[in-house]
């Protein structure tokens, strides 16, 4: 049986993981919601993001300024795949957009590939020293940026849903998408900003946890399923389920991790998405609709 | 006049390793029928029942770890292995089915998605059983009494009279009151079921099928490489699967050789090129060219293309629909 302090250092290890696969898959769900698609590519847009922070950074550039700059070009890349990809398939079924929303992922990491390689890079941690000590448990400062990204995150998310125009017409379509439109609502242009937004926020989500897990061009492929168990886990049509799922898959895996076995750290989620779905596909705080899933 | 095209091609085809005396092609040519074995399975599954898969490489892989477990570790003959690996696969198959095909669309990629990650994690783990990462040597060559496939042109034989026996079984199933039913699963499985047909068991049957399919694939594999590692049975081969029966077209008998011959003498052409245009790369750098190819096929035809040159008008009509079909 492991002592207190370690398990108090799992608890954090795995809230810090939580929150990474919570922002996933807080992009998931958006995209989700407004377009309907399962974006598979999701995992890349954080792997985009992260790795080319780290070009800029190498190039001399300052922090902030890579930060953005990485961002900014993620979004770009997000809302061009929409563009490229997406709308002109816009009236495939889910399965042939699932399909291609694949096809993206598997392009953007065979790109990132041939760009950066097949090493690792990394940024210097966002602030210096040492880990703080919280009860015995070393907790990373890094981490609270990260808990802090989410908070950023879905306070900025909450006030552009509940304060703007935008946010009204996102909220429309997610409740009906063809009454949305009757509306005047433009489900095409949503779906636009819905592939930056979710690119913004993989890259941003890369960047931060880059200084701890270093970044190499095919670690988007598992966060991106990860994301996908958590806003499962969570319920699909729920953004604060997105963010509970995201917590309990981290704990989970790290305690899965930390108790059982490692190398079946990986499986763990694999097992959460069966569990879920056969059990409860609507997610622990998802709503129950009256289509089957 | 058709027929006649189709012997005389067939034909050629079987005198081809009296001539390609290259290995190297005797080989991909194998690699080809091995593939559009599980692809074929696939095509019954998506093209016929309008269910999707994600997952097969896990079936590919039980066939061919169970032939290198049950040959090496508890020395079965090689025939009654290669049995195994076709049994152990579709009973998994039977006991996920029932709960796993209830999901529709999305929640049934994520969960085959899930179930091949799953499967993959324990070839990589189950370390006693499977050798773990590195895998496990000398399996035996697959013998009928004397009849020992030791070399490239008998396995080619092989595997070509596995292909066709699973064309012609194809080519009644597509025939048969279960393959009707299936198709109308396809277009609407409400109207299906309002028809009397037993939905869930049909899926269930197909899923079966191209697990047993899969599985046949991986034992066969297993006999010809005589070697087995986890890698060629994690997610990029079950998207690679999907990738060949999409390009291929589904709900046709010809669609999984055309995808599979494509995809493998793409992955091959492009091994041989890429080095020469960029000297710097490494790695899978080939899997851009499969993921635009793949988005490229989706956009401007859906339904694979193995429906171009035939019945042009209603088959690429009927043919769009079908993956459009499964939506609503």
């Amino acid at each position: 049986m492991p002592s207190l302090d370690q398990l108090l250092q799992y608890l954090f290890s795995g809230l810090t993981l939580g929150a990474i696969y919570a922002l996933i898959a807080l992009a998931l769900v958006m995209t989700y919601n407004i377009t309907g698609i399962l974006n598979m590519a999701q995992g890349e847009f954080v792997a985009l993001g992260a790795l080319t922070a780290c070009s800029l950074y190498t190039a001399g550039l300052p922090a902030l300024l890579c930060f953005f700059l990485a961002v900014l070009v993620t979004a770009a890349v997000g809302g061009l795949v929409e563009r490229l990809a997406i709308n002109p398939a816009r009236d495939a079924s889910p399965l042939s957009l699932i399909i291609i929303t694949i096809g993206v992922s598997i392009s953007l990491r065979g790109l990132a590939l041939l760009i950066w390689g097949t090493d690792p890079h990394s940024l210097p941690a966002f602030t210096r020293g040492g880990p703080l000590q919280v009860l015995g448990a070393a907790v990373n400062t890094q981490s609270l940026w990260i808990f802090g990204l989410v908070v950023v995150t879905v306070a900025g998310l909450f006030a552009f849903m509940e304060r703007t125009y935008w946010g009204k017409a996102v909220r429309a379509c997610v409740v009906n998408r063809t009454a949305a439109r009757l509306m005047g609502i433009n489900p095409y242009l949503l779906s636009f900003l819905a592939f930056i937004a979710s690119g913004a926020m993989g890259a941003a989500a890369g960047i931060f946890i880059t200084p701890v897990t270093l970044a190499t061009y095919d670690m988007g492929f598992m966060l991106g399923l990860k994301g996908f168990v958590a806003a499962v886990l969570g319920g699909i049509n729920n953004i604060g389920g997105a963010i509970v799922g995201g917590f309990l898959l981290g704990l989970l895996e790290i305690f899965g991790a930390g108790l059982v076995s490692s190398g079946f750290k990986d499986a763990v989620a694999m097992i959460v998405l069966i569990a879920v779905l056969l059990v409860r596909p609507e997610g622990i705080l998802g709503m129950v609709t009256g289509r089957k899933v | 006049m058709k027929s006649a095209l189709a012997v005389i091609f067939g034909l050629v085809f079987l005198a081809l390793p009296f001539f390609v005396k290259s290995n190297y092609f005797l080989s991909i040519f194998i690699v080809i029928g091995i593939y559009t074995l599980v692809v074929e399975g696939l095509g019954i599954l998506m093209g016929y029942a309008g269910q999707v898969s994600f997952g097969q490489a896990a079936f590919f892989g039980i066939g061919g770890y169970a032939v290198a477990i049950l040959t090496t570790r508890f020395h079965w003959g090689t025939v009654t292995a290669l049995v195994a690996a076709m049994v152990l696969p579709a009973v998994v198959a039977a006991l996920i089915g029932r709960p796993t095909l209830k999901l529709r669309e999305v929640y049934l990629a994520l969960a085959t998605l899930a179930f091949g990650l799953l499967v993959h994690t324990f070839f990589n783990e189950g370390r006693e059983l499977t050798g773990g990462p590195s895998g496990m040597t000398g399996i035996p060559y697959l013998a009928f009494g004397d009849l020992v496939f030791n070399r490239d042109f008998k396995f080619f034989y092989l595997v070509w009279a596995l292909v066709l026996l699973v064309f012609l079984g194809v080519r009644n199933l597509g025939r048969s009151r279960v393959g009707r039913a299936m198709r109308a699963i396809r277009e609407s499985e409400l109207a299906a079921e309002a028809n009397g047909i037993d939905t869930s068991l049909i899926k269930l049957q197909a899923f079966i099928f191209s697990a047993f399919l899969a599985g046949l694939a991986g034992g066969v594999y297993a006999y010809y490489v005589t070697f087995i590692s986890p890698s060629p049975f994690g997610f990029h081969m079950s998207i690679q699967f999907v990738l060949m029966a999409v390009i291929g077209g589904l709900g046709t008998i010809w669609g999984p050789v055309l995808g599979v011959g494509l995809v493998v003498a793409l992955s091959e052409v492009l091994k041989w090129l890429i080095p020469k245009l960029l000297p710097s790369a490494g790695g899978e750098y080939q899997i851009v060219f499969f993921g635009i190819i793949l988005i490229l096929v989706m956009i401007f035809k859906p339904e694979g293309l193995s429906h171009g040159w035939r019945r042009k008008a209603p088959a690429a009509e009927e043919g769009a629909g079908r993956l459009k079909a499964t939506a609503t």
